[in-house]
C-alpha cells in the first residue's frame, strides 16, 4: 500500500481547538455521547461532449458536523463556520434539538460500546492526488479518449467525464478516539453513441471501468487498460446497432462482474442493512424482506453463495480506517452457504438488537449530514481453488446470454422484485458466443435469482465494481461503495424485450 | 424565519469582494445561503433530527482567448476566502479551451426584477417545521392504539441566492421549500399507506390531515386481492402523475433531440416539435410566477451543462409551455445552442405543472366513474430503461386498490411497471383538475409540482412485486 501523508492545509485548520470546545461543552451539558467531525471534501468534475468541454466544476466543502446523545435522544447540528466559538454553539443547538424532540422519542437511544482507539491516522491507497492535477490536464486526457472514439467509423457522438473526490476527515468523540483520515476516489467514464440516420434509433456503448478508490494514476493505466477498452468500444457499438432484438423467455445467464456488482448492491447490499430490516427506512429507501427474525435461517440462495461485508479491501470505495462513530473498520460474513448470517450495523442498531459491537457501517456523506448506517463493500466470494474461468462458465450453457456492463436498474421497496439491463448481451448457443442481441432486460426475485446460481467463477474472474452515488436517508445522502464478485452462472432467468415492454 | 446572525461576512459583501478581486475580463459570483431544519421518524419514534446552516460561494471567471471565451469556475462552502476562490477560478480559466456555450453576459438591462441585494439571507429553524413536532407524539399514540406504526420525514429549507456580475447584475432570490411525508404500516407489515404534502410554509400542513388519509387507505386495504401482471386501466393520483411527468419534463433537451438521441428526435436530425403527443389538449409548463409554486425568476448556475450555460446567469426565466394543446411546443436550449439551431432559448423553471384546461373532476369523481381499474398511490425506484422511447421502469408503492363499479373493493399486490410518460399522455382517457402534488420519487430535486389525476388505459404492469 502506498504511503501518503495527510494534507498540510487540512492539518493547519483549528482542528484541536474545535474538538476541545465541542467536547468540553458536551461534557458540561451532560451528554452521554458526543462526536465532532471536521470535514473537507474537494470534488472536481470535467465533462466533455463530442470532445468539447461542456461542464467543469471544482468544489470545496468544509464544515463541522456535531452529534450528541442527550438524555436518550439524538441531536445533530452543523455549520460552515469553522472556529471554536461556533463549535461550542453547535453543541448548544444539538442539545436543544435533542430536548425539543424528546417528547416524540419513544425508544431511548443507546449505543453499542466501542473502545477508544486513541489518536489514529489512516489514508486510502493511491499515488497521485487527482485534485492536484490541473483542469487542463484532465480535459486533455478526456479529449484524447473522445478523439480516438470519434475517429472510429460508426461513432456519431461521445461523452467523456471524470469525477474526482478527495475527503479529509477529522473525528473526535467523548470516549477519546481522535482520527484523521484521507480518502481518494475517481470515476472516469467514456461512452460512444451511434445514431441510425434512417430510423429514429440509436445505441450507446460505455466503458466498463469501475469507479475506484484510487488516484489519478488509474486514468493513466494503473488498474485498468484504457487503451484496450477505448479501442474495442466502436466495434462493440457497431455490432450492437445491427444486432437482432432479443426474443423474450427463460434463459441461462452468465453474468460478468461488470454487471453482477449492481445486482449484488441492490438485492444483497441494501437488503442486509439492519436499519432497513428494522423499518427505519420504511418511508424512503424501503425495508427488507430479510427481517431480523430470519437471521440464521433465511435461505438466501444456493449453497455456493458466500457474501461478506468489509470496509477494508484495498481500493474499495467504502473502505476506511474508522467509521463516523469511531468504530474501527472490519470484515464480516453476511451470507454463508446460501444462509443469512449477518447484517451491516451502526452502534445504535447493534445495541438495539443485542450485538456486542457495531461492525463499522456508520457514515455521513458530508459535514452537514448526520451519520446513518451505510453500506460496506458487500462482495460475493469466488469459487475456492482455481475455479472455472468465464469461458468455462459460458461453455456449460446451451441456450443463454453473457451479460456485461451495468445500465438500468430498479428494485422494489422490500428488495424482492428487480429488473436490470446492461451494456452488452452476447447470445450463447451450445456453449459458444454467437454475437450480440439488443433490448434485453432480466427480471427476477432476489431469493429465486440467487437460488438459481449454479456456478461461480474462480479468483481469476473476480473484479471490484461500484458506484459513487448510492442513495439513502432523509435528507438524502449519497455514498460510494464497491462490490467484488466473480462471473457467475444463473439457470433459467426471465428475459424481457424492452421494445415489447413499451408496447412497440 | 429570522435573519442570520453568524460571524460570516455578509453574502452581498462576499459578492462585491470577489468581483473587486477579479482580474479577468468578466466575472460572475453566486452565493447560496441554505438553512434547514429536519425531523425523521420511524416505528412511532423520532429517529434523527437536525438543523444546518450552509453557504456555498461560486466564482466564474471569463477569459477572452484566441477562438472565443474560456471559462474557469471554483466553488467552496463555508467561510471561503473570496480572493483565493477568484484566483482558483482564474487558474482554471487560464488553461481552459474556448467554451462552446459562449454568449454575451447578461447586463442589468436584461432583467427587470425586484431585488433587495444587501438584505441578509432568510433562515429557518425547528420552528419552521410548524406544529409537526408538537403533534407527532399524539399521532404516535393514536397509531399505536390502532396497531399501526408511523414513519416519515418533515423538512423545511430556505435558500437565499445572491448573484452578482462584472456586467452590473445584482440579483437576490429567497426560496422556501418544505414537505411532510408519512407512511403508516400495520404492525405485521401486511398493509401500508403513504400521504404527503409539499408547501413553502409547513404551518399550512397538518399531521392530522395526513393521518386521516392514511387511516382511510389502511381501511380500504382490509380486503386483499391478488392480481396477475397485465395491462390495466389505472387511476393515477396527482402525486403519481408527478413521479412520471417530471421525467418527461427533464427529457426536453433540444440538443439531444437534434442529435437523434432522445424520445423527441425525428429521422434525419429533425425533432418532434409540433407533433401531437395526445388527443387531449394538455398543457405542460414551468412558470416562476405560478401561484403557490413561485420559484426563482432568473437563472443562477455555477456549471454549464447540456442545455444550461454559465454565460446565461441572470437571464430571466420565462413561463414556458413545453407541451401546448397536446403538442410538443418547446425544447430546452441555452442561448448559444438556440442561436446555432435557430430556436429560442428556454430553461425549465424550478416547478412543473400539467393541466388539462377546463378539467374539474377530482380523483374521487374518477373513481366513481370507473367500471374496473387500479387506483395507485405513488411510484418508486423509477429508472430509464430505453431513452429512445423514454421507457421507464419502477414499482407501485404503499397502496394499490382495485376499483369495481365505482367503489374501492380492496387492496392489490404491488407491481413492477414498464411505461413511458410520453405514452402516458397519449393513453390518458380522462384527466381531473390540477392540484399541488408531491412526487415521492423526485421531490428532493423538484418539490414544486401541480398535476391532475389521470385515467390511463393499458398501463403495463410487467410483473408482481410481493413487497408490502
Amino acid at each position: 500500500m502506498a504511503t501518503v501523508e495527510l494534507d498540510a492545509d487540512f492539518l493547519a485548520l483549528p482542528l484541536e481547538s474545535v474538538r476541545e470546545a465541542a467536547l468540553d461543552r458536551a461534557r458540561a451539558l451532560g451528554c452521554e455521547h458526543a462526536e465532532v467531525r471536521v470535514e473537507r471534501i474537494r470534488s472536481q468534475v470535467a465533462r466533455l461532449r463530442d470532445a468539447r468541454l461542456e461542464t467543469s466544476a471544482d468544489n470545496l466543502e468544509l464544515g463541522i458536523g456535531l452529534r450528541v446523545v442527550h438524555d436518550g435522544s439524538f441531536g445533530f447540528a452543523a455549520t460552515v463556520e469553522l472556529d471554536p466559538g461556533a463549535a461550542g454553539e453547535l453543541v448548544d443547538q444539538a442539545v436543544a434539538t435533542a430536548r425539543a424532540t424528546a417528547p416524540a422519542v419513544t425508544e431511548r437511544v443507546e449505543l453499542a460500546a466501542e473502545p477508544s482507539h486513541g489518536e489514529a491516522v489512516w489514508t486510502s491507497s493511491y499515488r497521485l492526488d487527482p485534485a492536484e492535477v490541473p483542469m487542463a490536464e484532465k480535459v486533455a486526457l478526456l479529449e484524447d479518449w473522445s478523439g480516438r472514439l470519434l475517429s472510429a467509423s460508426g461513432v456519431d457522438h461521445t461523452t467523456a467525464y471524470v469525477l474526482a473526490v478527495v475527503e479529509d476527515k477529522y473525528f473526535a468523540d467523548l470516549a477519546g478516539t481522535v482520527t484523521n483520515q484521507r480518502r481518494v476516489r475517481v470515476h472516469p467514464v467514456v461512452e460512444a453513441t451511434a445514431v441510425d440516420a434512417e430510423e429514429t434509433g440509436f445505441e450507446t456503448m460505455r466503458s466498463l471501468a469501475p469507479p475506484a478508490g484510487r488516484g489519478w494514476e488509474y486514468l493513466l493505466g494503473e488498474g485498468w487498460d484504457w487503451d484496450e477498452e477505448i479501442a474495442r468500444i466502436p466495434e462493440y457499438l457497431a455490432e450492437k446497432l445491427r444486432a437482432p432484438t432479443v426474443v423474450p423467455g427463460a434463459y441461462d445467464l452468465v453474468i460478468d462482474p461488470s454487471n453482477l456488482w449492481l445486482t449484488i448492491h441492490e438485492s444483497i447490499g441494501h437488503a442486509t442493512e439492519l436499519d432497513r430490516a428494522m423499518g427505519y427506512e420504511a418511508a424512503y429507501a424501503g425495508t427488507s424482506f430479510a427481517t431480523f427474525d430470519k437471521l440464521g435461517g433465511l435461505k438466501y440462495g444456493s449453497e455456493i453463495m458466500n457474501v461478506t461485508g468489509d470496509r477494508t479491501v484495498e481500493h474499495g470505495l467504502a473502505t476506511v480506517g474508522y467509521d463516523d462513530e469511531g468504530v474501527q473498520a472490519q470484515s464480516f460474513d453476511l451470507i454463508c452457504g446460501g444462509v443469512l448470517v449477518g447484517y451491516q450495523l451502526d452502534r445504535r442498531i447493534a445495541r438495539a438488537k443485542g450485538f456486542d459491537r457495531s461492525n463499522g457501517c456508520a457514515f455521513a456523506d458530508s459535514p452537514g449530514h448526520i451519520p446513518i448506517q451505510r453500506m460496506a463493500n458487500v462482495s460475493l466470494r469466488p469459487a475456492a481453488g482455481t475455479g472455472p474461468s468465464t469461458e468455462e462458465l459460458i461453455s456449460s450453457v446451451d441456450n443463454g446470454f453473457y451479460v456485461m456492463g451495468d445500465k438500468s436498474w430498479s428494485i422494489d421497496m422490500q428488495r424482492y422484485n428487480f429488473q436490470f439491463t446492461g451494456q452488452r448481451f452476447f447470445r450463447i448457443e451450445k456453449g459458444k458466443l454467437a454475437g450480440q442481441v439488443k433490448d434485453l432486460a432480466y427480471q427476477s426475485r432476489t431469493t429465486d435469482f440467487w437460488g438459481a446460481m449454479q456456478a461461480v467463477g474462480g479468483q481469476s474472474t473476480y473484479r471490484l465494481g461500484g458506484a459513487f452515488n448510492c442513495g439513502k436517508g432523509q435528507p438524502g445522502q449519497v455514498a460510494p461503495v464497491s462490490h467484488g464478485c466473480p462471473s457467475a452462472l444463473f439457470k433459467s432467468i426471465n428475459v424481457l424485450n424492452t421494445r415489447t415492454e413499451s408496447g412497440r | 424565519m429570522s435573519a442570520a446572525t453568524g460571524q460570516l461576512t455578509q453574502a452581498h459583501l462576499v459578492v462585491e469582494q470577489a468581483l473587486e478581486a477579479s482580474r479577468s475580463e468578466a466575472c460572475i459570483v453566486i452565493v447560496e445561503e441554505d438553512s434547514e431544519a429536519e425531523l425523521r421518524f420511524a416505528n412511532n419514534t423520532v429517529t434523527t433530527n437536525g438543523t444546518r446552516r450552509d453557504r456555498n460561494v461560486s466564482v466564474i471567471s471569463f477569459r477572452e482567448t484566441e477562438g472565443g471565451t474560456a471559462v474557469g469556475t471554483a466553488s467552496s462552502s463555508g467561510a471561503a476566502d473570496a480572493v483565493d476562490l477568484v484566483r482558483r477560478a482564474e487558474a482554471n480559466a487560464a488553461t481552459a479551451p474556448p467554451a462552446e456555450d459562449a454568449s454575451p453576459l447578461v447586463g442589468p438591462s436584461g432583467v427587470a426584477l425586484p431585488s433587495e441585494f444587501a438584505d441578509p439571507p432568510q433562515m429557518t429553524s425547528l420552528a419552521g417545521l410548524g406544529d409537526v413536532l408538537a403533534r407527532l407524539g399524539d399521532a404516535f399514540g393514536r397509531a399505536r392504539s390502532a396497531g399501526t406504526s408511523l414513519y416519515g420525514f418533515a423538512e423545511h429549507q430556505v435558500s437565499t441566492t445572491y448573484l452578482g456580475s462584472s456586467t452590473g447584475l445584482r440579483l437576490r432570490h429567497v426560496q422556501p421549500t418544505g414537505k411532510l411525508e408519512v407512511v403508516a404500516r400495520t404492525d405485521g407489515g401486511e398493509r401500508s399507506a403513504w400521504a404527503a404534502a409539499g408547501a413553502c410554509d409547513l404551518a399550512t400542513v397538518h399531521v392530522e390531515e395526513l393521518e386521516e388519509r392514511l387511516v382511510r387507505r389502511l381501511a380500504w386495504a382490509e380486503r386483499r386481492i391478488e392480481l396477475d401482471p397485465g395491462r390495466y386501466e389505472v387511476l393515477l393520483p396527482p402525486d403519481a402523475v408527478a413521479d412520471l411527468v417530471i421525467m418527461l419534463g427533464l427529457s426536453t433537451s433540444g440538443r439531444e433531440a437534434e442529435e437523434g438521441r432522445s424520445v423527441f428526435s425525428a429521422p434525419g436530425g429533425a425533432t418532434r416539435l409540433g407533433e401531437s403527443l395526445s388527443t387531449q389538449p394538455f398543457s405542460l409548463r414551468s412558470d416562476p410566477g405560478e401561484p403557490g409554486l413561485e420559484c426563482s425568476p432568473f437563472l443562477a448556475t455555477s456549471a454549464s451543462g447540456q442545455d444550461m450555460s454559465v454565460f446565461d446567469n441572470g437571464l430571466g426565466i420565462e413561463r414556458t409551455e413545453w407541451v401546448s394543446q397536446g403538442r410538443l411546443a418547446r425544447l430546452q436550449y441555452h442561448r448559444a445552442a438556440a442561436k446555432r439551431s435557430g430556436m429560442e432559448a428556454a430553461t425549465l423553471a424550478d416547478n412543473l405543472i400539467l393541466e388539462l384546461p377546463g378539467a374539474t373532476a377530482s380523483l374521487e369523481d374518477l373513481v366513481g366513474r370507473t367500471e374496473r381499474g387500479l387506483l395507485l398511490t405513488c411510484l418508486w425506484y423509477i429508472r430509464e430503461v430505453d431513452p429512445a422511447t423514454l421507457l421507464l421502469t419502477g414499482l407501485t408503492r404503499d397502496g394499490v386498490y382495485l376499483v369495481e363499479h365505482g367503489e374501492i373493493v380492496g387492496s392489490v399486490n404491488n407491481f413492477r411497471f414498464n411505461e413511458s410518460p410520453v405514452d402516458l399522455l397519449s393513453k390518458a382517457i380522462e384527466a381531473g383538475r390540477t392540484e399541488r402534488a408531491l412526487s415521492r420519487e423526485w421531490n428532493e430535486w423538484l418539490n414544486r409540482t401541480a398535476m391532475p389525476p389521470l385515467r390511463v388505459a393499458e398501463f403495463n404492469m410487467s410483473s408482481v412485486s410481493p413487497a408490502t
